[in-house]
């Protein structure tokens, strides 16, 4: 049963990025069937661990709504959204003491709202809001703790578009707290 | 890359950098230029402060534990295994 408790609330999250959460549950227990049945053909070429999330990920795709596991292309490219800070806040590459400084300092955060549920909730809604393979990788990194390399397993991609997905979606969440957590109002 | 200055990197550049530096992605000479920024400015060490904080909230979501009646679906299913009438 342990196998079950360590994994499955992470099975459910990750399905949830699939399908609507409403069946992330069913699908997580659906999976957990797949694993049951296919055990006698887990040949220990991956960890268990990666084996139980790709049967998961396979039954999350099979309920339809999306594509296949291969980070699309377009998935990798920047653009002006993907900056982890926005640019207008260094002095312009022209600027002839300081090109590509701080213009002003970010300002520290509060160490009160570091604990609140409050933070806890504008976390949770700013990961919902990132794209996929973004929000994948970051839960399973920073939410569930893998390493990268379990990671990489699991989702089927290179340690560099696991590195390129991690640091778009943590700066992206860096910067949906920022504001609250340097002394703003609460949305 | 002759002239020295050319060599630091910016801090519209570190805060790219970041994540390659804590996965320890970054080749030696861009380490160590990174950490020589860091040791200078102010703002980026606050920016590296930050981005840590925030893979330290997230880490949190996963506080949950399994409720009863998952729990209790999931051994049914386990017991209905072992009893053979999965297969």
């Amino acid at each position: 049963m342990s196998l079950v408790e360590r994994h499955h609330r992470a099975m459910v999250r990750l399905a949830g990025a699939y399908v609507p959460s409403a069946v992330a549950e069913e699908v997580a227990q659906e999976a957990w069937i797949g694993v049951v049945k296919g055990l006698h053909k887990f040949e220990g070429r991956s960890s268990l661990k990666a084996w139980i999330f790709r049967i998961l990920i396979n039954c999350a795709q099979f309920r339809g709504l999306r594509e296949a596991r291969a980070v699309p292309f377009s998935a990798l490219e920047c653009d002006a959204q993907d900056r982890a800070v926005p640019e207008e806040r260094f002095l312009d590459a022209e600027h002839p003491r300081w090109p590509g400084h701080w213009a002003k300092y970010p300002e520290p955060w509060s160490d009160q709202r570091l604990i609140s549920n409050e933070t806890l909730a504008m976390v949770a809604n700013a990961m919902e809001g990132l794209p996929l393979t973004q929000r994948e990788v970051m839960r399973l990194r920073d939410v569930e703790g893998w390493t990268s390399a379990e990671v990489c397993e699991a989702l089927e991609i290179s340690e560099a578009n696991q590195r390129v997905l991690l640091h778009r979606a943590r700066s992206k969440v860096r910067r949906a707290i920022e504001p609250y957590m340097s002394g703003g109002e609460a949305p | 890359m002759s002239n020295e200055a050319s060599m630091d990197i910016t801090c519209q550049e570190l805060v790219e950098l970041v994540t390659d530096y804590s996965e320890g992605a970054l080749s030696h000479e861009d380490r160590t230029r990174f950490e020589q920024h860091l040791v200078m400015c102010g703002g980026c060490k606050e920016y590296l402060r930050e981005m840590r904080k925030t893979i330290a909230i997230s880490r949190k979501l996963s506080d949950e534990d399994l409720p009863a009646n998952v729990r209790d679906d999931l051994l049914a299913l386990f017991r209905k295994w072992k009893a053979g009438s999965l297969r």
